[in-house]
């Protein structure tokens, strides 16, 4: 096996792999600054942050030899016997000198700077910088200019030319570019060709300095107040993994969180900027009772018992389930139906789709299906119901008088059923709904109960590549409003707070489909068709892909 | 641990001496105490009809106020670095691109909950603009909590009351340059 020494210490890579010396070094516990490289892009090895003495050792003699000049740890491949040192004095004096050079032209106008925080400028300049300002440069402010879906700092650019090849390789868009030399290099866009594709956002993360800022989040918090959940985004049934950061108990913003097996370090601007409807005024929030005097408002406890009642003592109930359900809510409920009433009918809700699924060039699927857990919701119903109803033949059913009693879990983010659909479905003498916002349905209801969203209830989704992914609670629901599981929780009977992770192992238990999710979850979820035989090499691939 | 315990060192009174038996000394002692505070000098103030005077009102930490720059404006570039540093966690800053083209970023909304600040001064030390600073004015009262809530407004009136006897700091840096430079000028001569 290969072996590369970094800074004295001895790793092995596999053979065929191929590393470069940051990523060789990252193994070791080194890390080696960079700027302008980024795992996903091409390497430049412009910013020449990352300069590291290089050498080879004699596989004979043992003897090493080191290049006199440094050399590029990004785009320097690691092959066996190679010798890597990061700490020694002249590595130490060319990191200061970049440094320096970077803030020679830097308007250092971090106060208000939406990246200083997390700015790897700062980071840097204080782990390998100099303390002392040698220039006579006064702090400037820096040029704003708008870019299209981005604010762009133009002084605050370090030049290190992610977005520029993002958008070249990844996004396949090529708005993004350099105009000028030397000194007077800017990023810019043509006059009547903005930055506008649905993977711009990405572009903010990647830059490591504040010149592009999202116009979303521009001077809305600092990053320092903000703390971040790792979740499962919602919006599309690719399902990438994303960090969700709040401050008190308000979503600030969504960041991709890297995970090889979905999103990679990408997330689309449908999914980061997405979020503002869980904080909006119409929110259906606590419980809501329709009487012949009006609606009223009454307490959980209340609504449960009539849950219970109504469910035990109907001819035929159904509990319709959407595809917005964690697994373990649509499990929850899907077994508390089947076992109060042993006629029930488990029903699956509409599933919303927009279009065709969009390919980008770097291997970004945004997929048309626009919600995030079909395929979990629809094996939980398959395994657990007697004839799962599709929506359609549910209507029908209801509409032919042979379901009485209805619940329906909504949780739709965009409206999802016309006025006929919802005369249909009153037509049941019995029918409590619990979604997010008012809909044709909602003011005919019996019970309407407030729900709450991805970034409030803690579970899991299914991809569409059988991929489960964990979520973490982030905020709270408003106010009044509970998660479909902790109301199934309290209905079956079971003491204390809703515990998600319980009832997953219950689920992994019960339904061969997710045996593969017992135990810890990893952040990159689990595959469920790992237990399954022989997958074909198609499914596999498209999978990656 | 027990009272018998070889750890505990048992201390005794020294015993009184005649002259203390007596109690006359001490008696003295502390009646001349009284009688030097009869005849000194009086510190205490009938406030609220005499005010305090500061031999130093620039370091005294009493109401905040926010500063102007030179055209008026109010000086916070809304850093939030005053409301990280706080910790009565009393300030509360709303942000928003300055509608001004030399200015970024400025506060729409800047709030100190004065019945929460404990006037440490953290804010001032931390304002990387001397924006935000202390006042002199320790008097401050109201009908409700909701009062003593000041805003934006309340804080540069503040600025404007206590600039003239407490100008800024930025302001007071700028006048000693200029006194050296006057200095340095006059010495040449």
């Amino acid at each position: 096996m290969p072996v590369v020494i970094v800074d004295g210490k001895e790793i092995e890579i596999r053979a065929g792999e191929r590393l470069n010396a940051i990523e060789a070094a990252a193994r070791a516990g080194v890390e080696i600054p960079h700027y302008c490289w980024h795992p996903g892009l091409s390497v430049v090895a412009s910013c020449r942050m990352c300069l590291i003495e290089m050498g080879t050792r004699d596989p004979q003699t043992g003897k090493i030899v080191m290049l006199p000049k440094l050399v590029p740890a990004c785009n320097t491949l690691v092959k066996d016997g190679m010798v890597i040192v990061t700490n020694t004095e002249k590595v130490a004096r060319a990191r200061a000198m970049v440094e320096e050079d970077l803030l020679l032209r830097h308007p250092i106008d971090c106060p208000i700077c939406d990246k200083a925080g997390e700015c790897r400028l700062q980071d840097y300049h204080f782990q390998y910088g100099q303390g002392e300002r040698r220039a006579d440069i006064r702090p400037i402010t820096s040029r704003k200019r708008d870019i299209g879906d981005l604010f762009l700092f133009v002084d605050r650019c370090i030049m290190c030319s992610r977005c520029v090849r993002f958008t070249r390789e990844i996004s396949g868009t090529s708005e993004l570019m350099i105009v000028n030399r030397g000194t007077h290099e800017e990023i810019d866009v043509l006059p009547d060709v903005p930055l506008h594709n649905k993977l711009s956002g990405n572009v903010v993360d990647l830059c490591p300095v504040g010149a592009l800022a999202d116009k979303d989040f521009l001077y809305k918090q600092r990053v320092w107040f903000l703390r971040r959940k790792a979740s499962v985004c919602g919006l599309c049934a690719t399902g990438c993994s994303i960090w969700i950061e709040e401050n008190q108990d308000r979503v600030h913003r969504i960041k991709p969180r890297e995970n090889m097996f979905v999103n990679k370090w990408w997330i689309c601007n449908d999914g980061r900027y997405g979020y503002p409807f869980i904080h909006h005024p119409s929110r259906i929030r606590g419980v809501v009772r329709r009487t012949t005097s009006g609606q009223v408002a009454v307490g959980w406890n209340e609504a449960l018992r009539e849950i219970e009642e109504k469910v035990r003592t109907a001819c035929r109930p159904a509990l319709c389930l959407s595809p917005f359900l964690t697994n373990e809510e649509a499990y929850l409920a899907a077994r508390w139906m089947r076992n109060t009433h042993p006629e029930s009918v488990i029903a699956l809700g509409p599933v919303p789709r927009e279009g065709e699924d969009e390919r980008f060039p770097g291997g970004f699927v945004i997929s048309a299906e626009k919600c995030p857990n079909r395929l979990g919701v629809e094996a939980i119903a398959h395994g657990l119901g007697n004839g799962v109803l599709g929506w359609p033949e549910f209507l029908e059913e209801i509409a032919a008088g042979r379901i009485d009693r209805v619940i329906v879990l909504a949780g739709y983010i965009k409206p999802w059923l016309d006025e006929t659909q919802a005369e249909t479905v009153r037509k049941a003498n019995w029918v409590a709904l619990a979604d997010l916002f008012p809909s044709p349905l909602s003011d005919k209801v019996d019970l309407l109960l407030g729900m709450a969203t991805y970034a409030e209830h803690e579970g899991s989704y299914v991809n569409r590549h059988h991929r489960l992914q964990w979520l973490q609670r982030a905020v709270r629901p408003p106010l009044g409003s509970r998660c479909v599981g902790m109301v199934f929780w309290e209905l079956s009977g079971r003491t204390g707070v809703y515990q998600p992770r319980t009832v997953l192992a219950e689920l992994a238990a019960e339904l061969p489909y997710f045996s593969a999710a017992t135990g810890e979850i990893p952040d990159v979820g689990v595959d469920l068709r790992v237990n399954q035989l022989a997958p074909s090499t198609a499914e596999t691939q498209a999978s990656t892909a | 641990m027990k009272p018998d315990s070889s750890e505990i060192r048992w201390v005794d009174e020294p015993p009184l001496t005649p002259a203390e038996r007596s109690y006359l000394p001490l008696f003295i002692e502390g009646l001349t105490t009284t009688l030097r505070h009869l005849v000194s000098p009086k510190i205490t103030v009938q406030f609220p009809e005499e005010r305090h005077e500061f031999p130093d009102p620039i370091i005294y930490r009493g109401v905040h106020r926010l500063n102007r720059d030179e055209q008026g404006r109010v000086k916070c570039v809304a850093c939030f670095l005053c409301a990280t540093a706080c910790p009565a966690h009393c300030i509360d800053i709303v942000a928003a691109p300055s509608p001004w083209p030399d200015r970024e970023k400025y506060p729409v909304v800047f709030n100190i909950d004065m019945l929460r600040c404990i006037f440490c001064g953290m804010c001032e030390e931390a304002c990387p603009v001397d924006a935000i600073e202390l006042t002199s004015l320790y008097d401050l009262s109201g009908k409700s909590r909701e009062e003593m809530i000041f805003d934006k407004e309340k804080l540069l009136s503040v600025y404007d009351q206590t600039k003239d006897l407490e100008p800024p700091r930025w302001m007071r840096e700028r006048d000693v340059v200029e006194d050296q430079k006057t200095d340095s000028a006059s010495g040449e001569n």
